[in-house]
């Protein structure tokens, strides 16, 4: 925030950064090669859903764009829109686990439908989601508004609990293909987000 | 890349705020040419006292600057929690604080009936966001409202409301000082001046007015500027969460739940009512026009006619206003 902005009391909507979200397919790579840790295919994009017709509009226009290739290879299974106890949309996309590529180009769409409708400012984060053998869950967050990632790994069988020596560990592993969010107190948890 | 967005600066309020920070400017400049006025006048006393005064009214605002966080948690009696005991609070915290890319506070709660909340803190990294007991216990608010309370406390923190005001009330204190030492000297010196100088002996009480005028001039900019900001924390906030309906039902339900409190728990958050999200204490006596002048929040109206602003503005077809930036 400028000197003016602080004088005159105003924030300028933040915009958000996309481009980073596509170094994920390699960083996917990179990451069962290290820890075994396998994409389950899901990912979603979580945004603050703005009152009023227009953004509705655009949600639904969002929607019958990612469904269009349904059935066809890569084309991925029906998005499922949940809200979350906090108020924020999810957009969930399904695919198959190896088709990362799909899967990042489908949260593009529904990140750059928005950005182009003006609301790029109510994306809050995106989120893949991996599993081990051991059925572990970890997933990676992508702060849009920082154009970082950070890892999220709950542990199974205990509530409101992250294993933070897997996040930790994952954020060494990552640190070259991907911007890792160096400010630790901006790794919010999101329990009980959907797709993971 | 031009980047489409949505929302038109709001010019009016911006030069309004601008207005008042120049008359603070312009009573500060005559203040500080009829000081050198008086200097020039060369009387060693009163020198002292401006002197005083200044030493005393900086060190005072820069140590309630320095520690605005403490001071403020202190007199409400908070207390800071972490995520473990309020894992909701910092759920909605953490979202917003990443939709708006600002650093997390510190997350406190007050024990107080009273539903409020505040921000305070010199910057972003020092700054603690404070909720009442009152508020998270109030039955019919909803998450949505209490979120829009929220965005409102961490939007006086984004635009550093405690530091401008600060700024903005420096002038206020010395003057205040002024008036005070002015008006000691003058008892318990008064006696010892000779007869031939007669010309000091007019200095003091002239001082002594002075400040008072600056004083009285300078307070009412001050919450007229208070008002200015809360105004535009409502703006941001309301942008913040795209849900400026929430934040007006729940500035109503928040104003209209201040009444039934006990008087004592309102007269003990009185000093802090300038960062409270509504006011803690309705001044009493004068007209609706003069109790304005001194509030430091704006009515509950004006508040509500802002956010309806925002509504239609999102409610727009197309895009409603908007500019390349």
């Amino acid at each position: 925030m400028g000197f003016l902005d602080t004088i005159f009391g105003r924030t300028k909507p933040v915009q958000p950064k996309l481009d980073d979200l596509f170094g994920l397919p390699s960083a996917a790579v990179q990451l069962e090669a290290a820890t075994g840790f396998k994409p389950t295919g899901s990912g979603s994009v979580s945004f603050r859903a703005a009152e009023g017709r227009p953004f509705a509009d655009i949600q639904k226009e969002v929607l019958e764009l990612l469904d269009m290739d349904n059935g066809k290879p890569g084309g991925g299974l029906p998005v499922e829109v949940t809200k979350d106890s906090y108020g924020y949309t999810w957009i969930v996309s399904n695919h198959l686990s190896d088709e990362m590529d799909a899967l990042v180009t489908d949260l593009h769409a529904v990140n750059s439908a928005l950005v182009d409708g003006g609301f790029g400012p109510q994306l809050l984060c995106t989120l893949v989601a991996f599993s081990d053998d051991n059925h572990r869950r970890l997933s990676l967050v992508y702060l849009y508004k920082r154009g970082t990632f950070y890892p999220f790994a709950p542990l199974p069988g205990r509530q409101d609990r992250r294993d933070n020596a897997l996040e930790l560990q994952v954020k060494g592993i990552l640190a070259e293909d991907l911007r890792i969010e160096q400010d630790l107190a901006r790794w919010f948890p999101v329990w009980g987000a959907p797709g993971l | 890349m031009a980047t489409r967005t949505r929302y038109a600066p709001d010019r009016g309020l911006t030069v309004r705020m601008t207005a008042t920070m120049f008359l603070l400017g312009l009573v500060f400049v005559a203040f500080v040419a009829l000081i050198i006025g008086i200097m020039s006048a060369a009387h060693a006393s009163a020198g002292a006292i401006i002197f005083i005064a200044l030493v005393f009214g900086g060190g005072s605002a820069f140590v309630s600057l320095f520690f605005s966080d403490k001071i403020a948690l202190a007199a409400a009696g908070a207390r800071v929690v972490s995520p473990q005991e309020a894992p909701q609070l910092h759920g909605i915290v953490d979202r917003l604080c990443a939709l708006a890319d600002m650093p997390k506070p510190r997350v406190a709660i007050a024990p107080t009936r009273m539903p409020n909340a505040f921000a305070t803190g010199r910057n972003s990294k020092n700054s603690v966001l404070c909720v009442t007991d009152g508020l998270l216990r109030h039955t019919d608010l909803t998450q949505e409202e209490l979120e829009g309370i929220l965005a409102h406390e961490l939007s006086h923190v984004a635009h550093k409301d405690v530091q401008v005001m600060t700024y903005a009330s420096l002038l206020a204190i010395v003057a205040g000082l002024l008036v005070r030492f002015a008006f000691y000297s003058e008892l318990f010196g008064g006696g010892r001046r000779s007869n031939n100088d007669g010309n000091a002996a007019l200095l003091i009480p002239l001082i002594m007015l002075a400040s008072a005028v600056v004083y009285a001039i300078s307070f009412l900019l001050i919450r007229l500027l208070s008002r200015y900001r809360e105004l535009a924390a409502d703006r941001s906030g309301a942008l913040l969460t795209q849900n400026p309906s929430a934040l007006m039902s729940a500035l109503t339900k928040v104003s209209q739940g201040m009444n039934p409190i006990p008087t004592q728990d309102l007269r003990a958050a009185e000093p802090l009512n300038a960062f409270y999200f509504a006011p803690a204490m309705k001044l009493h006596g004068g007209g609706p026009s003069l109790s304005n002048a001194f509030s430091t929040h704006p009515s509950l109206k004006k508040r509500i006619e802002q956010l309806e602003k925002i509504q239609r503005e999102l409610g727009q077809p197309g895009a409603g206003p908007r500019g390349l930036r």
